[in-house]
């Protein structure tokens, strides 16, 4: 049995969000380290810098909770609780890979932790997401669904189908609507309305929504907190906004302030807002961590994050003849 | 004047040329004007025609594709383009229910000159979704032109071609062309759409092939004609409509027909043309046609589950060797010849995409 990380932290949430961040981080930057080894064949979308929102999220939701996700999903997955061992095996293709390495980093899976999917086209987990609260409903559980998405996802028919039908049924429905300015290369200017935010668009169709710095990790944790009370008293679909910034390459493992489409001065002024060094400080000063659990989270992480990796390498690849086990059941 | 260009800069060619000359055609999809440039098949595009006439888009590929219809009827000629044919999926209301029928439906008096680019990913862990080969959809659809150009000669003509037709075309490349260097024609020069082409010809056995297995054959033909093996290979180019009259004159010759395709097994083009010659040319045939392609299977991600997943050179000959009844040891030499990784065409594709 899993352990959540609140309960793996006696219920003190300061550090279960900056182990949640940590853990998160040091995963993506190793992948983004050995990339280039070639051995994690498949296109990787990663989460340096957004790693706040991914870890407040899965903080503030239990196991029991179902989440679904997108091509950029580590960080929900591993936030959620997802076994970091198999998310990285799946990477490199390997049979003991979470989806047995017939998905590879964008479709991730752990049931046992309620983490239902993440897939890899614009906006098409959201109506997945919202069927999962259908069920949940049918079935009168106290369960939320969380459907994570991106800035340009909105924009996808899909995603206003769902969402109607979410707020007309008033379906146990979180969205997590991570906001980090950018589709690819191409800003919010080239593909929304100036003067429109995302958060009032989704007001508009009938569900509460609210908007938070996704770097305040503590405020963002004490939004979905709140937000998802009022999910499970039956207030309907709740969708929040978080502003973000994802500090790699939209696909791949590097840095590319210099290719033109962004500026290393907007860069800087978003990673001098970073989240996880901003937490960390903010609870030295206020004495709510001490040096040595600071220490303590980062042998956690290192550990982890070796162990991940080693799983990988060690498991086999799985044999082409299996390849057509899983097109019926 | 001919030069040696990539397959992408043939397309960027073709963009640039259909532009210049007429301003009714408008270029949009995810990414026309960012700093990759669809693999930079639209480079230099916006800076010489403008923000009005290139631009990117919201991701929302099933309006846009309506939107595209509608500037159209007023005299448009749109050409939009998706990094992944799997991503156009999203619009098949769009071009099945409009596009494909508006000519049809309203008794001719309207048609939708639309060209939609599709790259079609390979290798690499692009799995399920974004290495589907899904042409065989298309060219069901009555009222959809559907070309797969294979060489940068091909890419730059039929695109040409298909932006001016007044109809729907949908434009496949596979991304494992896109590098490919070939002698193409400058200026506005364009090739007929619904022509193949004999690529090299031969009396054995006739071998169709369309968009990157007609590289995988050129491979095996060269090797069995090594082993004194002439066959005819054919580069369909255009599914949708397709140069039966050629395979038909091939095939009377050969009496063998091999049929090669990128996609599932089942209900591919391939089995369109192998029941086609059975039908129409029974009495010709020496031996029971064949074809080859892909498992009847989603693509799986895996580096290991990808093995011996794709059709190859190798495959080529050895079903060519089996349907002659005779040996191939061009089969071996080809196996002997490989060195990259078999999920990447070559030491340029380092991934991701
Ligand atoms: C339907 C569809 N269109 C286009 C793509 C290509 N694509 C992959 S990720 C992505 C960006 C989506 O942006 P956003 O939702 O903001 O997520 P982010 O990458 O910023 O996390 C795009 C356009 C796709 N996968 N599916
Ligand atoms: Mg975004």
């Amino acid at each position: 049995m899993r352990q959540h990380v609140v309960q793996q932290w006696q219920g003190n949430i300061d550090l279960a969000l900056l182990h949640q961040m940590k853990r998160i981080r040091q995963i993506e930057l190793a992948i983004a380290t050995r990339y280039s080894e070639g051995k994690m064949r498949c296109p990787t979308h990663l989460s340096v810098g957004q790693e706040g929102v991914a870890a407040a999220a899965g903080t503030a939701l239990t196991f029991n909770d179902l989440a679904i996700s997108t091509h950029r999903g580590h960080a929900h997955y591993l936030a959620k609780g997802g076994d970091s061992s198999r998310m990285i095996a799946e990477i490199y293709g390997k049979e003991g890979g979470c989806s047995r390495g017939f998905g590879g980093s964008m479709h991730l899976l752990d049931l046992e932790i309620g983490f239902m999917g993440s897939t890899a086209i614009v906006g098409n987990s959201i109506p997945v997401g919202v069927g999962l609260a259908l069920a949940i409903k049918h079935q009168q559980l106290s369960k939320v669904s969380c459907i994570f998405l991106g800035d340009g996802a909105v924009e996808e028919g899909a995603f206003y189908e769902a969402a109607n039908f979410a707020a007309l049924k008033r379906l146990p429905v979180l969205f997590i609507c991570e906001n980090n300015l950018y589709s690819v290369y191409s800003p919010l200017s080239v593909r929304q309305p100036e003067t429109r935010k995302i958060h009032q668009l989704a007001a508009s169709i009938g569900m509460t929504s609210a908007s938070y710095d996704g770097n305040d990790v503590k405020a963002c944790f004490e939004g979905i907190s709140h937000h998802l009370d009022s999910i499970r008293e039956g207030i309907g679909p709740c969708f929040l906004e978080f502003s973000t910034y994802r500090w790699l390459e939209h696909c791949g493992p590097h840095y590319d302030n210099h290719i033109g489409y962004r500026s290393e001065d907007e860069f800087l002024r978003w990673q001098a807002l970073e989240p996880i060094a901003r937490f960390e400080r903010q609870l030295l000063k206020n004495s709510m961590i001490t040096p040595p659990e600071i220490a303590l989270i980062d042998s956690l992480v290192t550990k982890e994050v070796s162990a991940a990796f080693t799983f990988a390498e060690e498991s086999a690849f799985p044999r082409p003849e299996i390849c057509s086990a899983y097109i019926y059941k | 004047m001919t030069r040696i260009i990539k397959y992408t800069e043939a397309i960027n060619e073709a963009l640039h040329e259909a532009m210049a000359q007429d301003e009714s055609v408008l270029l949009f999809g995810l990414g026309v004007d960012d700093p990759k440039r669809i693999f930079a098949t639209t480079a230099q595009l916006v800076e010489r025609f403008g923000s009005e006439r290139v631009f990117d888009m919201p991701t929302a590929e099933n309006a846009m594709t309506g939107i595209g219809i509608g500037a159209s009827l007023l005299g448009f000629r749109p050409v939009m383009v998706h990094q992944r044919l799997d991503f156009f999926l999203l619009a098949m209301d769009q071009l099945v229910n409009n596009a494909a029928k508006w000519y049809f439906m309203f008794g001719g008096q309207k048609s939708v000159p639309i060209t939609i680019r599709l790259v079609t990913g390979r290798g690499w862990g692009q799995g399920p979704t974004h290495s589907q080969n899904l042409h065989a959809w298309f060219a069901h659809i009555p009222g959809l032109k559907v070309v797969m150009p294979a060489f940068p000669a091909d890419a730059k003509g039929m695109l040409l071609s298909a932006i001016f037709d007044d109809n729907p075309v949908i434009v496949i490349e596979h991304r494992w062309v896109h590098a490919l260097e070939g002698e193409v024609v400058n200026g506005d020069w364009r090739i007929p759409l619904g022509k193949g082409r004999v690529v090299t010809s031969g009396d054995a056995l006739t071998i169709v092939a369309l968009s990157y297995m007609t590289i995988e054959a050129l491979h095996a033909v060269e090797q069995l004609k090594q082993d004194g093996i002439y066959c005819e290979l054919i580069d369909l180019r255009s599914i949708q409509p397709l140069d039966w009259e050629l395979i038909f004159t091939s095939v009377k010759k050969t009496g063998r027909l091999l049929a090669l395709d990128i996609a599932a097994t089942s209900f591919s083009v391939a089995s369109e043309l192998v029941a086609r010659c059975a039908i129409e040319l029974f009495a010709d045939l020496k031996c029971p046609p064949r074809k080859l392609a892909l498992p009847d299977c989603p693509v799986p991600t895996s580096f290991g589950l990808t093995k011996g997943f794709y059709i190859t050179a190798v495959d080529i000959v050895e079903t060519v060797g089996a349907m002659l009844n005779c040996p191939v040891p061009g089969a071996e030499r080809l196996r002997a010849a490989q060195t990259t990784p078999h999920d990447v065409p070559g030491e340029w594709f380092k991934g991701p995409f």
